[in-house]
């Protein structure tokens, strides 16, 4: 029988945490698939965040580092700057980039670090157990907004590619979800692109993948991709935020 | 009239929350201590407290918006745990010395790294010099009790000072136990309605907070900060009096447990008295004189107190679960037995490293530490540094 399809070479071959029907797997894949395609597995370093990916170092097949929380465009820096031939990027969650790490993933883009973040929003902290996190959705239940947040007494969500995108430092940031074949796609596109424009040194790149947790979100792995596709998309809108190799800027 | 209720630590401890009725509550989730944050926000998403409560970005903006709310005279309360309490750390310092009373509950968590989720006192036992006050609790009723006694201790007028409240995570803070709530009216009573605060932003006098000190005055202003540590040791004794004639059940710095003729001592913080209490009262039945002491009040530490409460003894081991890595024994050996110098001269004293990262410390671990103590008694020879429990 022929073979039509193999396992990433970027990946280890072993039983991932990760819960039933959650996305952080097929994250993994696209991101180990484009390390492969660029032939960079072994000259790559990742930087694993603390939240549910805190294990990613488990998954991926180059050499890996753990960061504390938040802190992983920090160690990536320090050693993208080692290292300058290296591949570097940097897998983080929501809560570890958008919350406790909003200071190092705005400086390192400003300063235009040459490493790639791959950035999973779920909208909420999935580690810890479900808590409010700053890209909870208004009117989103989590277990530290009971009866939904409220822009009032909680703020509102952070859209963390188009705060991005405004700096100079920043090269090339989209956002791109993993709901649908299509959709999974064109995220293998941009994460492959971003880890092009850093091998070019070309300066820091960011995906934003829209990703589901059905565990604390309360719903099964389906009505949870209903629920991104219905709430999450529309709040936080697909496409180049930037990209510093077109012309034209959204 | 008190409820006899079933509860973990941290429900205890949130439910203690709850009836202090706060002004505010920042916070940032962290294993194991998340729950206590949870079960607080789900109290004021109910509107069963008062309370402000900020779902903030860190610890350290946890720490600094509840100094910040302290230094407004509010009533403040958080928690947290590990690298959570590490990353509070800068503010723990500012807090100490702006006399911010607060509390902190704090679910002991093994320090990264490496990376751990489970008990050691690496966390609050590194912040021993930080100017808080630590009251430890071996279960989740004196996790409860030293929460609401917290309050009072914190905001006395002679104190002024912050308090970490610290209990054992998962062990303490997971399991559930029988334990004894007081009524919500006698809490109210005990804790005041609402905190008295001798200065504060926009109180009697114009205020600035946490303004520079340089070497004309740093040095005074740390001297009345040591002052204020002292003090509480007679607070802290009046608060638990008070609160003795409120609960009936009594505190002091430490407890001591068969100690009055004992001949081997150990000295141990928060759960693990609850197995070494077992390993005594076996080692009792077969006739030997063991006893224990185990610390509450680690910070003002009761210096005099326990070096008289070991004077009699032939033999004590002190036990860390944490190593201080100063190559000569962990934080409550060298504090222990630096307290004995001169009063309780001539023992044997041996230092014990245990349950690092969350390694089960059973009975049989203690009653090693215990023949350790009786073949040192009879032999003349012994380690004086010891690890338990370790793969060597
Ligand atoms: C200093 C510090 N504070 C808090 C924590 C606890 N913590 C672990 S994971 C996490 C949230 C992770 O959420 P997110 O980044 O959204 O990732 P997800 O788990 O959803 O993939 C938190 C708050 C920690 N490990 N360190
Ligand atoms: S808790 Fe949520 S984010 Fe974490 S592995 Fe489970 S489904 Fe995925």
């Amino acid at each position: 029988m022929a073979v039509v399809f193999e396992p990433t070479k970027g990946l280890l071959d072993v039983p991932t945490h990760y819960c039933p029907g959650c996305t952080h797997g097929i994250i993994h894949r696209l991101v180990a698939e484009s390390l492969e395609e660029l032939g960079v597995i072994d000259k790559t370093i990742g930087v694993a965040p603390v939240g549910c990916s805190v294990l990613a170092y488990n998954y991926f097949a180059c050499d890996m580092h753990e960061a504390a929380h938040g802190r992983a465009p920090a160690v990536a820096t320090g050693i993208k700057r080692s290292l300058p031939d290296s591949v570097v990027f940097t897998y983080q969650g929501d809560g570890d980039l958008a919350a406790i790490g909003t200071a190092e993933i705005v400086h390192a883009a400003a300063r235009g670090e040459k490493i790639t973040t791959i950035f999973v929003n779920n909208c909420i902290y999935g580690m810890t157990g479900g808590q409010m996190a700053p890209t909870t959705l208004p009117g989103q239940v989590t277990e530290t907004s009971p009866y939904g947040r409220d822009v009032k007494l909680q703020g509102h969500p952070i859209r963390v590619s188009e705060m991005l995108s405004t700096l100079d430092g920043a090269v090339y940031v989209e956002r791109v979800s993993v709901d649908s074949v299509a959709n999974v796609l064109k995220a293998k596109k941009a994460i492959k692109k971003a880890f092009e424009l850093q091998i070019e040194g070309k300066g820091f790149t960011f995906v934003e993948v829209l990703s589901i947790c059905p565990t604390n979100w309360g719903l099964s792995p389906r009505e949870s991709i209903k629920w991104l596709q219905d709430n999450m998309i529309p709040y936080y809108p697909l496409g180049v935020k930037k990209d510093i190799t077109q012309q034209e800027v959204k | 009239m008190a409820k006899r209720v079933s509860l973990s630590g941290n429900e205890a401890v949130a439910f203690g929350m709850k009836q202090i009725n706060p002004d505010v509550v920042a916070a940032f989730p962290i294993t194991p201590s998340t729950e206590v944050p949870q079960y607080f926000s789900q109290f004021v998403a109910n509107g069963q407290v008062d309370t402000e409560f900020v779902p903030v970005e860190s610890e350290h903006s946890a720490m600094s918006a509840c100094l910040g709310a302290a230094a407004a005279g509010g009533r403040v309360m958080t928690a947290t745990a590990s690298a959570g309490l590490a990353l509070m750390w800068e503010m723990l310092y500012v807090g100490a010395s702006m006399r911010t009373p607060l509390v902190l509950a704090v679910t002991n968590r093994a320090l990264s790294g490496p990376i751990n989720i489970h008990n050691d006192h690496s966390d609050t036992m590194g912040a021993r010099d930080s100017g808080w006050i630590q009251l430890y609790s071996e279960s989740a009723q004196e996790a409860y009790d030293n929460l609401i006694q917290a309050v009072r201790i914190g905001e006395h007028k002679d104190v002024q000072l912050p308090v970490m409240v610290c209990y054992d995570g998962f062990i303490t803070s997971h399991a559930v136990e029988n334990l004894e709530m007081l009524e919500d009216a006698d809490v109210k009573n005990f804790v005041g309605e609402n905190r008295i605060a001798p200065y504060a932003l926009l109180g009697k006098e114009p205020m600035s907070m946490g303004p520079l000190d340089l070497p004309n005055h740093y040095f005074e202003h740390k001297r009345l900060q040591a002052e204020a540590m002292k003090n509480a040791k007679n607070v802290i004794l009046e608060v638990a009096a008070e609160y003795e004639k409120l609960s009936g059940r009594k505190y002091s710095f430490f407890e001591e447990y068969k100690m009055e003729d004992a001949e081997a001592a150990i000295v141990v913080i928060n759960s693990t008295a609850g197995t070494a209490k077992y390993v005594v009262d076996n080692l009792r039945a077969q006739g030997k004189k063991v006893g224990l002491i185990k610390i509450r009040v680690f910070r003002p530490f009761p210096a005099e107190e326990i070096a008289k409460a070991l004077k009699n003894v032939k033999a004590v081991a002190i036990m860390d679960k944490l190593d201080g890595f100063s190559a000569s024994g962990g934080p409550l050996f060298n504090e222990v037995r630096s307290a004995m110098y001169g009063v309780a001269d001539g023992k044997i004293v041996t230092s014990y490293i245990y349950g690092l990262g969350g390694r089960d410390v059973t009975s049989v671990n203690i009653e090693k530490v215990y023949s350790d103590l009786f073949s040192a008694i009879e032999t003349g020879k012994y380690e004086v540094y010891n690890y338990l429990g370790v793969r060597e």
